[in-house]
């Protein structure tokens, strides 16, 4: 694919054009005038049948330099011995690399950790988008205030709100301890202790996506017809019912696009727990109790220096996501079917 | 990797605004009573307060940061610990190269996908259905996956610390694609694409004259959302902005935060200045903004 013009690639030109070609309507037409009618609309063919690859070409020339061909780079570099310090000399290794990393007990934890982690930010946060969405969806006061405050988190870089967060967590001084020791509850170490940081980290996820979400969701929900509500009121529906057997259906496909998104989003997890680590590694803590996968990477790629082996754990995350994807497409086929 | 990916809610023209008959008050046209008011003066705070409490611990020494209770209010130091912060991560040069980069990504991003998008939504062609599922496709790779390469021919290249290695990676964006083709499906009329071919105009006069004019709402929400994308952007622009500084924002406050000062007044100033003036756009825009994430209902 080159300029989208005479490219190999396009498909053969069977019917003679795909868009209805109008040649300029006429009057009397001379000799001259038919010659240039012909050549207009020679050129005007040509642009019906060309222009449409020329103008959706650059997102693919793009995608294929910056996304695919990387992707697929990746692949043989987890292959070879690649070393942060001279990153174009490769010497090939085989498996090597993927028997280093399933060996090595901190995949597996980082593994385990965001798939913990993913599920604690991923499951409150859709919860709650849904039932602020169904708030949103009343007729209310100022209702753009609302929705504008509840995205200003999502206008928060990942690397301000996770260092205000460090702060809100700290252990000794930190505003969530002290509004826990007001109920009663005594100081917890939201840095050392597993699950505490787990939720910590987690709880920036949370905080940035929840308002997002509530959006997509409030916007499937103004979209359900409003008859399908009457209908459910006049069989004496009362509004929860209506929420259960009206709403949730409707937004079925929405919930699981947002799932699929947020599984995705969660699997990349790494600004948040490298930045929340009061040691200012990248190993997650002190006992990697909330090191991602993500984070896992960075360290062995440019702490370690072992390009090759990151992209081993690369590599792996992406057969992860194609497991999800299907089982994710065998649910949505099953959802589908039952309906 | 087939998803069922449910194109989002067609656009509304009148954005924000629920149609719905007046007799219909069974459903979801309830007035909100005191609780949902409740719930979402909570929410509202839950969003707010960690970013107000941010400017609040810039305004306080680290002596008061360190004792009990924490500060509710602001103290004097504001400005005193933003200039500061200013000068120590270097956030003159980083918002310079920021807004460089965040601009020249949003106004390409924006130009490329209208011009994608009204292919992808107005014209018949060969494939389209294809090629527009191998789009939607695409945004389930995440691109951190590719960053391993990207690094090699950053480092082959000898773009280290050069913006550029920031800006092109960015520009790849489905979702830009996506939500020009769902916003010009409704937005442009067929006819008057009809009428200017009647007139003879080529593919690239009805872009110019009729689908930019048409889709410039859009392509201003488009443009927002994609600037505030590139403005936080954090992972890859870690990676190749470091060595000898030329940063981003972002670089530059997780620099404040990862460096060895124990000044964490001075962290939340870094912190703060790396925030505002998205805040700023969105005080302003924020209505806008949210119509369009609506529309267009997909992570980007």
């Amino acid at each position: 694919m080159s300029t989208g013009h005479d490219t190999a690639a396009a498909p053969p030109a069977k019917e003679g054009g795909a868009a209805p070609g109008r040649p300029p309507a006429d009057g009397a037409p001379t000799e001259a005038d038919q010659r240039r009618r012909a050549r207009l609309s020679r050129r005007w063919q040509r642009d019906m049948r060309w222009s449409p690859y020329a103008f959706v070409s650059p997102f693919f020339l793009l995608f294929l330099a910056f996304g695919l061909f990387p992707l697929i780079y990746t692949g043989w570099a987890s292959l070879h011995t690649v070393e942060l310090t001279a990153p174009t000399d490769m010497s090939w290794v085989g498996l090597r690399n993927y028997t280093r990393i399933f060996d090595d007990d901190f995949f597996w934890n980082a593994a385990k950790n965001t798939l913990t982690i993913g599920i604690i930010s991923t499951v409150p946060q859709l919860l709650m988008a849904m039932g602020l969405a169904h708030i949103l969806n009343y007729k209310l006061r100022a209702s753009t205030f609302y929705r504008v405050a509840m995205l200003a988190p999502y206008a928060t870089s990942i690397a301000a709100a996770s260092l205000v967060f460090v702060l809100l967590f700290g252990r000794d001084y930190g505003m969530i301890n002290w509004a826990l020791n007001m109920v009663g509850i005594d100081n917890i170490d939201w840095q050392n202790d597993k699950w505490p940081s787990q939720f910590a980290v987690s709880s920036i996820v949370i905080w940035r996506w929840t308002g997002y979400n509530a959006l997509i969701y409030l916007a499937a929900m103004q979209a359900i017809p409003q008859d399908l509500y009457e209908s459910a009121a006049l069989d004496g529906a009362n509004r929860w019912r209506q929420f259960i057997h009206v709403t949730l259906p409707s937004l079925r496909p929405t919930i699981l696009f947002t799932v699929v998104v947020s599984t995705i989003g969660a699997s990349q997890v790494f600004g948040e727990p490298l930045l929340f680590d009061a040691n200012k590694g990248a190993s997650g803590g002190s006992q990697h109790q909330f090191q991602t996968l993500g984070l896992y990477l960075y360290e062995q790629g440019w702490v370690n220096q072992h390009l090759g082996r990151a992209s081993a754990i690369a590599w792996t995350m992406f057969l992860i996501l194609i497991v999800i994807g299907i089982v994710n497409y065998v649910i949505s086929r099953r959802l589908r079917a039952s309906s | 990797m087939t998803t069922t990916l449910t194109p989002p809610t067609p656009p509304d023209h009148k954005q924000g605004r629920v149609r719905r008959p007046k007799a219909a008050r069974a459903g979801g046209t309830l007035h909100a009573g005191p609780i949902a008011y409740l719930i979402l003066a909570l929410f509202t705070i839950g969003s707010l307060f960690p970013l107000v409490w941010t400017a609040i611990a810039a305004s306080r020494d680290n002596q008061r940061l360190a004792e009990t209770p924490p500060p509710f209010w602001f103290g004097s130091g504001l400005f005193d610990k933003l200039e500061i912060a200013w000068t120590d991560a270097n956030l003159g040069e980083a918002f310079i190269n920021t807004t460089f980069v965040a601009g020249v990504s949003a106004i390409t991003i924006v130009v490329l996908s209208t011009i994608a998008g009204f292919a992808f939504a107005k014209l018949r062609f060969k494939g389209r259905n294809a090629m527009m599922l191998i789009v939607i496709g695409t945004m389930m790779v995440p691109p951190q996956l590719s960053i391993i390469p990207l690094y090699m021919m950053v480092a082959k290249l000898d773009w280290s610390d050069q913006l550029q290695a920031v800006i092109l990676p960015s520009l790849v964006s489905a979702f830009g694609v996506f939500f020009m083709r769902q916003y010009l499906i409704q937005a442009l009329p067929d006819e008057l694409i009809e009428a200017a071919r009647v007139d003879g105009a080529s593919s690239w006069r009805v872009i110019w004259h009729i689908v930019f004019p048409a889709a410039r709402p859009a392509m201003a929400v488009l443009g927002m959302l994609m600037f505030v994308q590139t403005w936080n952007d954090f992972l890859w622009p870690f990676l190749v902005l470091t060595q000898n500084g030329n940063p981003t924002v972002q670089v530059a406050v997780a620099g404040l935060g990862r460096g060895y000062t124990p000044d964490q007044s001075l962290i939340m100033a870094g912190a703060l200045l790396g925030t505002l003036p998205l805040l700023v756009v969105f005080a302003i825009f924020g209505k806008q903004i949210v119509g369009g994430i609506m529309q267009g209902a997909v992570k980007g």
